[in-house]
């Protein structure tokens, strides 16, 4: 089976897509002749026309818009936000028109749109390149919101949100793109060869969305986590000896809770980790939601390990990054300093 | 019959001949300079044309040339040229890994140093990435400049932006956004509120035609119309927006000055690599806001003769010769020609005015690295990042810094 980094992954879910389904469309700042910033669109313009794969103006209202149009007359676009921190411009045409088009017109029209946007830090960015705003989007009724954390599933899972008939969210965690990060910026970077969640099959296949991942089996405590910060989380979980059992939750909305609060009930504690600011952040629904379905079986409080709630600082991404050495702390102080 | 998607046409790709046959280039001298107070619709073919003054033999003509001393024009020829030479310098530095980004203004300069000049000290400079002319004209150290770009111990944003996102409320710039176009309709909100408070200030703003897609350059005229608002907006045209042409922005067959007058205020297009143009354009659209006659939309016509930035690769997208073959050529290169015209300049004087820049832009790079770098101390204290947040630190950030500091204590850091 080849191995692909996840640029490739998502680069094969859209090829195929496009091959498959005539109303498949690509649209988005920079995706048609370049390719796309990140390289994730590289070559679908050459291979299926300028006019199934659009470089648009730099309006991302615009490209949301124009996409829920085109859901209006029977295409199913895939729009690409370059970087989430670009997305507030299309926040209207999201949370007033995308979310609720099913809703408004009781099933009349629809937008199986979806949006891909890479999110996340690690890349030096600054605030404007390094966002991660998944729960603002998560609390928005009546649109999916989706995080894979590596190839195999980001191309599974693509293909799963272009087939569904619901408008989807997708982050695309870009620190990961061209390898897992365990959270240590210093050590050389790691690429996906060999690793095991990097072998992709060439041809169709889906990972649906909706399905929680058991990323490692344990039985002391529970990780909770999406996005870069699994590998981050299985990273510290490993240099602690402790056996954790690590669940990649990939999709906010909807939540796989039975996953988690079976693991959970297991374990009897459980952390919850991910890179976005902590208040009000996906964490807080995780919590309340374990909380309300393993109560009886808590040991521990649930505890959190998240951004700090300021703006990504460009100078200071290292210390702003949840890393290892924080997840290891928490991870401490939920097993009674016994580690 | 059916309708067929339109696809704007890119006059050339990598390997291909360059060709700018698109770009309309009216000869210097020609275009009218109406009133101060002439009609919005008044305006509405020199949105269309290219005010010129700079001929090919390099002398000022026409209505638009300006009246301005040697000395004027040499300052502005000087800012130019440290642009050039602090943007030469900071690429290599980014590539050399001391700072992680760079956008450099390469083949534009005279967009800012111009303007700048045209101004008053007084009005509000709403700038986009690309205008360090502006800082420099206003006098802005280069050593304050760079360790924003070091994240360094002087950083006047404290480590918390991207570099070249500066500001200066001293020298009346507003701080830069990474998020395009935002800046538009809040220099017409600083505008209407000189109106509102009977200032003579106005306010000037840029953004390229790329960004002239995002709403906000929309809500600006708008607002800028309704209230005719004392700014001067500029769309800085210089052909490509990472790797989207300008026709993807609405640049085929159609002017962005021509947006002005379509949306209700004064338009103008303007040769923007002609020093004396952009000055001439800048002054008269400031003279008209201080009137009280309302906001002009000013398209500058360029040439981003670099990459977007330093993440960026151009050659993977238009042909790598493209700018020997622009046009309206260098704008450094033009206003030095009409100095040594006027007799007012001359090559050894230029050649050593090159040099004095690339001393004084190395020594304050010397300067600026022992105030530390991203990597290298002295480093600002992390517990920053916290600050400012808002104006005081609530308990859950007090908090936060607390478990950083410890975190850090455990690092020993």
């Amino acid at each position: 089976m080849p191995t692909m980094n996840m640029v490739q992954a998502l680069n094969s879910a859209m090829d195929i897509m496009l091959s498959r389904d005539p109303s498949v469309v690509v649209l988005g700042e920079d995706v048609g002749y370049f390719g796309g910033v990140f390289r994730v669109t590289e070559s679908l313009q050459k291979k299926h026309g300028a006019h199934r794969v659009l470089d648009t103006p730099i309006a991302e209202g615009g490209i949301v818009g124009a996409a829920v149009g085109m859901c209006a007359n029977g295409l199913r676009p895939i729009a690409e936000i370059q970087f989430a921190d670009y997305i507030y411009p299309a926040y209207d045409q999201i949370v007033s028109e995308v979310a609720r088009l099913r809703y408004r017109s009781a099933g009349a029209f629809s937008a199986p749109l979806t949006i891909r946007t890479p999110c996340g830090g690690g890349i030096r960015g600054g605030q404007t390149h390094s966002q991660s705003p998944e729960a603002v989007f998560a609390h928005v009724s009546g649109i999916k919101t989706v995080m894979p954390s590596n190839p195999y599933d980001a191309k599974g899972m693509l293909i799963a949100a272009i087939e569904d008939d619901d408008p989807v969210i997708f982050f695309e965690p870009k620190r990961v793109y061209n390898g897992p990060f365990d959270g240590e910026p210093d050590k050389p970077a790691q690429s996906w060869a060999d690793h095991p969640l990097a072998e992709v099959p060439e041809g169709y296949y889906s990972v649906p969305i909706g399905q929680a991942a058991v990323t490692r089996e344990g039985s002391a405590l529970t990780i909770v986590t999406y996005g870069t910060m699994v590998h981050v989380s299985l990273a510290a979980a490993e240099a602690l000896g402790l056996d954790a059992e690590v669940i990649d939750i990939r999709s906010m909305v909807p939540l796989d809770i039975d996953t988690i609060s079976t693991s959970v009930r297991k374990t009897g504690r459980c952390l919850v980790v991910h890179e976005a600011t902590r208040f009000a952040g996906f964490g807080a629904e995780l919590s309340a939601s374990i909380q309300e379905h393993c109560f009886w079986n808590l040991e521990a409080p649930i505890m959190r390990v998240a951004g700090w709630d300021t703006p990504y600082p460009h100078a200071f991404e290292w210390e702003y990054f949840p890393g290892k050495r924080r997840v290891m702390n928490a991870l401490r102080r939920l097993m009674g300093e016994a580690v | 019959m059916t309708s067929r998607l339109h696809v704007p046409a890119v006059p050339a790709r990598p390997g291909e001949q360059p060709d700018f046959s698109y770009v309309k280039v009216a000869a210097a001298g020609v275009a009218p300079r109406p009133p101060i107070d002439v009609p919005v619709l008044g305006t509405a073919p020199l949105a269309e044309d290219l005010v010129r003054v700079l001929d090919d033999g390099h002398r000022a003509v026409g209505p638009w040339a300006p009246k301005l001393d040697s000395e004027t024009l040499r300052s502005g020829l000087r800012v130019m040229m440290l642009t050039r030479a602090f943007d030469d310098r900071m690429q290599r530095a980014q590539r050399q890994g001391r700072i992680t980004f760079y956008m450099r203004s390469l083949g534009e300069e005279a967009v800012s140093a111009a303007a700048a000049i045209a101004l008053r000290k007084g009005d509000m400079l709403f700038p986009s990435y690309r205008n360090q002319g502006l800082f420099l004209s206003r006098g802005l150290s280069l050593v304050d400049l760079m360790s924003q770009l070091l994240s360094n111990s002087r950083d006047m944003c404290k480590g918390r932006q991207l570099p070249v996102m500066y500001h200066s409320a001293e020298h009346r710039i507003f701080s830069i956004s990474g998020n395009l176009a935002t800046q538009f309709p809040q220099a017409v909100g600083w505008a209407m509120a000189a109106a509102i408070k009977g200032e003579t200030d106005i306010a000037a703003a840029w953004l390229g035609e790329g960004s002239t897609a995002e709403a906000d350059f929309h809500h600006a005229l708008t607002f800028a119309k309704v209230y005719k608002a004392p700014a001067v907006l500029n769309v800085v045209n210089n052909q490509w927006a990472i790797s989207t042409f300008q026709g993807y922005a609405g640049g085929e067959q159609r002017s962005f000055a021509a947006r002005g007058p379509g949306m209700g205020i004064a338009g103008l297009r303007v040769d923007g690599n002609d020093f004396l143009a952009v000055y001439a354009a800048t002054a008269w659209a400031a003279e008209r806001a201080r009137a009280g006659h309302g906001a002009t939309l000013i398209e500058h016509v360029t040439y981003r003769a670099g990459a977007h930035s330093t993440s960026d690769d151009p050659a993977r997208y238009r042909p790598k010769d493209e700018f020997d073959a622009w046009p309206l050529g260098d704008p450094v290169e033009r206003l030095k020609s009409h100095l040594v015209t006027l007799g007012e300049w001359d090559d050894a004087r230029h050649e050593s005015l090159s040099k004095e820049l690339d001393e004084s832009v190395s020594a304050a790079w010397h300067e600026a690295v022992s105030y530390g770098t991203l990597n290298e101390g002295p480093r600002l204290d992390p517990s920053l990042m916290f600050e400012d947040v808002f104006k005081e630190l609530p308990p859950h950030l007090i908090a936060q810094r607390d478990e950083l500091l410890a975190e850090l204590a455990e690092r020993g850091e």
